[in-house]
């Protein structure tokens, strides 16, 4: 028991609170430059003119302390707690709650949670979606993601075949895109789960929209498949908001996890242009 | 081309708006997303009147943030236009002549334009605060209880759209 660090409840809601007020206003600090990059580069006029309004608006957003997007979506986190951390005070799950209902009503963002089937608004933007993982050390985790619904409604999964290889899972992921068209606010990024099962492909495919913009897997097979996507999608001429452009995707990352002899799940979550997360670590 | 126009809309200037144009677009709009289509249609279905005329009017297919610091409204970027697609042919057929969203539109959707001389424009998606700094003017007019799907009558100047189906029915999406 020695060995146990001891975190209250506090220090988690102040992280969580923070970073979802931020995260809807600030987007990933490399976005900026990226769009800056692929304005330049875009010889369609209105390609250039949507990609110029969406730099205007992160200067918008970030001048008048305002959303990004009117869909500051739903609240999703994922907890990494070091297991030799005992949290002291509330309940983590109902921490993050409070926290993330705290956040929306005082940064005046959108309550966008409901029930689904009543579609009766919860008015609190909760629940949140928690991804509580227990991990080696002392320290915790916590990092967010505020997740719009136009982008998370074009994402798909699918049980491939063993013999459908990688060219199979090629062929999904670029599928995916173009039929997600214009509709998830490109350019868009997307974040891949390969493995694992039907539920961890998911869950790996958001986790890995985490990941910095502009940075690719630290697995060099895996980096150059996320290349050579990220290329060819690029070349499928839907661009910014689906009116045509070599810009429709800025980033393609990819979590691989070992799976079943008789299995290839894969799942990709679209992530609109304005990519919003934050990390902290308590 | 770049037009500045101002709702309401003539049929001649909603014919000379064509695919791949700008739209700087000043006036009256309505916001109406998923919710409020569903209840605008059952009003028309138990023939009661719309909480708005609809005859010449545009809609703005989105769910504003709430409006901070004494701002008119919060962010207010535009949604996915296809969600209102199984409702659209049925308020284009009495009167409804621009609608703003964003991403493709149905087959049905498209020849009902036709038929009925309208125009759907594309707002850039996720440029919530920019399109926000457009709007002048915000009142709720109906369905309250909808929270950010409420009917709100908005004001909006120079808000700049593109049009990716016109009135002739051709379309700019791949």
């Amino acid at each position: 028991m020695n060995n146990l660090r001891k975190v209250n409840s506090t220090e988690i809601y102040s992280a969580v609170y923070n970073m979802f007020l931020e995260s809807c206003v600030y987007p990933d600090e490399n976005l900026e430059s990226m769009l800056e990059t692929a304005r330049d580069k875009e010889t369609i006029p209105h390609a250039k003119e949507i990609l110029s309004q969406l730099l205007q608006n992160i200067k918008i957003a970030s001048a008048s302390n305002i959303p990004l997007c009117q869909d500051t979506g739903m609240a999703v986190v994922f907890a990494d707690i070091g297991q030799d951390v005992h949290i002291e005070g509330e309940y983590i799950e109902e921490c993050i709650n409070r926290a993330v209902r705290d956040a929306y009503r005082d940064g005046s963002f959108r309550m966008s949670v409901l029930t689904p089937i009543e579609r009766k608004n919860t008015l609190t933007n909760t629940p949140a979606i928690i991804h509580v993982r227990i991990v080696k050390g002392k320290n915790i985790k916590i990092s967010v993601a505020p997740k719009g619904f136009g982008s998370e409604n074009m994402s798909r999964l699918k049980m491939l075949m063993p013999s459908d290889g990688i060219e199979g899972i090629k062929s999904f992921i670029i599928e995916t895109v173009i039929k997600a068209c214009g509709n998830p606010c490109p350019p868009i990024s997307l974040g891949v789960g390969i493995g694992g099962t039907f539920e961890l492909a998911a869950i790996n495919a958001k986790r890995a929209l985490l990941r910095p913009l502009g940075k690719f897997s630290e697995d060099q097979k895996i980096a150059q498949l996320e290349i050579e996507l990220l290329d060819r999608i690029n070349s499928l001429d839907i661009g910014p908001m689906g009116l045509g452009g070599s810009t429709t995707a800025l980033a393609v990352n990819i979590i691989e996890h070992p799976t079943h002899i008789a299995g290839l799940p894969v799942a990709v979550n679209v992530q609109c242009h304005c990519v919003r997360h934050k990390e902290a670590t308590i | 081309m770049i037009h500045r126009l101002k709702m309401p809309l003539t049929d001649e200037q909603i014919r000379s708006i064509k695919i791949k144009d700008t739209v700087l677009l000043s006036g009256r709009l309505y916001t109406a997303r998923d919710a409020a289509h569903k209840k605008l249609i059952a009003l028309l279905d138990s023939k009661q009147e719309l909480p708005f005329d609809i005859k010449g009017q545009g809609i703005y297919y989105t769910g504003p943030c709430p409006p901070k610091d004494g701002m008119p409204i919060g962010s207010c970027g535009p949604t996915t236009s296809g969600r209102m697609d199984a409702y659209t042919p049925r308020l284009l057929d009495i009167g409804l002549k621009v609608m703003i969203g964003k991403g493709t539109r149905s087959k049905d959707v498209i020849e009902s334009m036709r038929k009925n001389s309208a125009v759907y424009l594309a707002a850039t998606g996720g440029a919530g605060a920019l399109i926000a700094n457009c709007v002048i003017n915000s009142r709720i007019i109906a369905f309250e209880e909808l929270l950010s799907e409420a009917i709100t009558e908005i004001e909006v100047v120079n808000m700049p759209l593109i049009c990716t189906i016109d009135s002739d029915g051709n379309s700019l999406y791949k």
